[in-house]
């Protein structure tokens, strides 16, 4: 006989069962999936409608990004694409929160953030057709390159906030002048050590950080239940700063929680982890088929938790909006879509000789001389076709 | 591509043969191993309900369950550490890392763990460990996917470094590292994969010591291993054309190195190309090209030459990635360079 040993805290099933799938009561949730405002004890969205209505148009825009990728994708004029089907509102909600001055450190699948942070998403193409590996300037709009390796970028951020601490640019009480780092990851990367030894810097500092996780249950194949046996925001009390469970599906919440998080890393008092409990509709990549390893049926369960559909619902029943407003903003899309087509297949393509162009930012004589020796071997191509002709 | 004689494999008594795949060589060695000993299990990202991030282990869950067949958490460290306490506990843990760029993050415990226990502890402990992971580029996966960092690996004492290159060798290195008591690194080029090729119905293990003569020549010997094997053959077919016999060498074995199959061909050839996908600086090919020099000083018509990879991140345009890695024509021309 065995009998189950209860002393060491809550049963995990407890904790982690029913309530799981819905995000559980912690849930920070303003906007129902069908459109209703609800209040929060402790966050508020304090926009007025038409602020929602732009955060319907970005979300809108956003998907159409997806979704063409994703086309060009099967077109076979992308390589790859990753898609973010479902994470718009988490995407948009914490995007439209930041500061000009804020900096953020995306993962490779943040089509949304870098939406509010004004990179053309021609550039996100450029990446995934393989002609450049993201070329946009990470200080135009402080949006940082998209990272693949898993979770890498997040000690990167941490680093990248004590370096705004030593620029005396936290605490100041300036709201134009206070800055803070938003680092992306996902579930999946929450059982990297490098994400682990952030959170740990990250408080030991007292750094201007916000980790914000958007867990979309799945990491390619591996459940969430595979990387932690509890809430993924639990464990932040354990690394010493707050953690919040916010509906990854909810514009407005998504929006509140990270503007108040990004208040407390302005102020000064530290990281914050905010877990955007959401679903990833699509694959994980476009390599990916997602029915080897899940259910239709929960896909079927989060579409009634569709992020933009909650918003046009809001929008319409409160009588915010015409149909011209939906109308407007579908012909966006469509320029957009246009856009991406036709722009994805006039990135030129690399030039054979930069390959050795950026190993250092003074090149090697060793560098120089395979550069030379390559050119060379390139010019016998020109000559011999002349030969032919 | 044309199936090769390895002269590693005893051939069987005739039982027939089968059409296969190297991804199925490798599933097939999986399967075998833990059809054989119970104390033989998976564990990796996405190797179970995915079927392994290259379909390698596809059908193993279905087959042997989630106790023998593992998915885990995104923690390269942890279950290469994992890994090591199971071995030490008298399991045989195979443990796949998606690639070796990403066995990055699993560095200490491969080299400050698992390659020194059993030095650390006088021989009393042995870490019985088969980690498999692809390398090489060649499939537009950018630079921090596409790396041949095998020869760091072959650098470590305290493991074994394997690198199949054909179909039996994919069929049957897998059970000869199971059988060893140190921890053994199995390398699989990514562009192998759907690499086709006959073998016997009961192929089984290959003996990992030894490098195998691919192709017999007397004019130049070309040593590689793993993807560029297939390149310096192809090589050896230009090179035919134009009377030089070049004999092609497959490393096998990257640690340690077979220094007597590797003498015996230069003392005949006397000249030597080594085509390595690593880096040339401080690389595998330094060591091969070092060791012939060293040995075979006096039997050598020529300085040895070596055909790599451009000392760059490895591109990831696909014209830039061709550019960058070694390619048949490099190693003919290097041949004649020093046939003379």
């Amino acid at each position: 006989m065995t009998e189950s040993n209860t002393d060491f805290g809550p049963d995990l099933g407890e904790v982690f069962g029913p309530s799981h799938a819905d995000g559980g009561p912690e849930l920070v949730q303003l906007l129902t999936p069908e459109g209703e405002r609800v209040e929060h004890p402790d966050f508020s969205f304090d926009l007025d409608d038409e602020a929602i209505k732009g955060f319907y148009r970005d979300m809108v825009l956003t998907r159409r990004i997806d979704t063409e990728a994703t086309a060009l994708q099967r077109h076979g004029e992308l390589g790859i694409w990753a898609q973010l089907l479902g994470q718009e509102a988490a995407q948009i909600g914490s995007g439209r929160a930041l500061a000009p001055q804020d900096f953020v450190f995306p993962t490779y699948r943040e089509h949304g953030v870098a939406w509010c942070r004004d990179v053309d998403p021609l550039r996100l193409l450029g990446l995934f057709r393989g002609v450049d590996q993201g070329g946009w300037d990470p200080n135009d709009g402080n949006f940082g390159l998209y990272t693949i390796v898993i979770g890498a970028q997040t000690l990167h951020a941490v680093g990248y906030a004590m370096g705004m601490q030593r620029d005396g640019v936290v605490g100041t009480g300036d709201p134009e002048r206070d800055a803070a780092v938003v680092a992306y990851f996902g579930d999946g990367a929450s059982s990297q050590g490098d994400v682990n030894e952030s959170f740990i810097f990250a408080a030991s500092y007292n750094a201007p950080v916000v980790f914000f996780c958007q867990n979309n249950q799945w990491a390619i194949s591996e459940p969430i239940e595979r990387q932690s046996r509890i809430p993924l925001y639990q464990r932040a009390l354990g690394f010493g700063f707050p953690g919040v469970r916010v509906d990854g599906n909810d514009v407005l919440a998504c929006y509140a929680v990270t503007k108040a998080a990004l208040q407390r890393a302005h102020e000064g008092s530290g990281p914050t982890f905010v877990e955007a409990y959401t679903y990833r509709m699509g694959a994980h990549t476009t390599t990916d088929d997602p029915t080897r390893y899940r259910l239709s049926e929960d896909l079927e369960h989060w579409k009634l938790k569709d992020p933009i559909a909650r918003v046009h619902a809001y929008l319409t029943r409160n009588g915010l909006v015409d149909e011209a407003f939906f109308a407007e903003v579908e012909e966006e899309a469509e320029r957009l879509g246009e856009h991406l087509r036709a722009g994805c297949k006039a990135l030129p393509e690399p030039d054979p000789l930069s390959i050795f162009d950026h190993v250092y930012v003074d090149q090697t004589p060793e560098l120089a001389a395979q550069k030379e020796g390559f050119a060379a071997y390139l010019a016998s191509f020109e000559g011999h076709k002349e030969g032919a002709r | 591509m044309t199936t090769l004689s390895t002269g590693a494999t005893p051939v069987p008594a005739a039982t027939g043969t089968v059409e296969t795949t190297y991804r199925e060589a490798l599933r097939e060695a999986l399967r075998e191993a833990l059809r054989e000993d119970d104390r033989v299990f998976l564990m990796g990202e996405d190797v179970g309900m995915y079927g392994g991030c290259f379909a390698v282990s596809l059908g193993l869950l279905e087959e042997f369950g989630p106790e023998r067949v593992r998915d885990t958490p995104l923690s390269e460290s942890g279950f290469v550490g994992a890994g090591i306490g199971a071995a030490l506990a008298g399991l045989r843990p195979v443990v796949e890392i998606m690639t070796v760029n990403f066995s990055l993050l699993a560095l200490d415990q491969i080299l400050n763990n698992a390659a020194t226990l059993s030095h650390m502890s006088g021989g009393q402990l042995h870490v019985p460990l088969v980690i498999r992971m692809t390398t090489g580029a060649g499939r537009q996966l950018a630079a921090q996917h596409s790396h041949s960092l095998e020869g760091w690996y072959a650098h470590i004492p305290g493991i074994k470094v394997i690198a199949p290159a054909t179909v039996e060798d994919a069929r049957g290195m897998l059970w000869t590292a199971l059988e060893d008591p140190d921890p053994v690194l199995l390398f699989e080029h990514g562009t192998l994969y759907t690499m086709t090729g006959t073998l016997p119905r009961d192929a089984g293990h290959v003996d990992i010591t030894r490098a195998a003569v691919r192709r017999e020549g007397r004019d130049v010997t070309l040593v590689s291993y793993g993807g560029t094997l297939h390149k310096a053959l192809a090589a050896a077919d230009v090179l035919a054309g134009s009377g030089v016999a070049a004999e092609v060498l497959d490393l096998r074995s990257l640690r340690p190195l077979d220094d007597a199959t590797i003498a015996a061909s230069v003392r005949k050839t006397h000249r030597a190309v080594v085509v390595d996908e690593g880096w040339r600086s401080g690389g595998l090919s330094a060591e091969v090209s070092a060791r012939i020099t060293e040995q075979c000083f006096y039997d050598l018509d020529g300085p040895v030459e070596r055909v790599c990879s451009a000392e760059v991140p490895i591109p990831y345009a696909q014209h830039l990635e061709q550019a960058a890695l070694p390619q048949v024509d490099q190693v003919v021309a290097a041949a004649r360079r020093v046939v003379g």
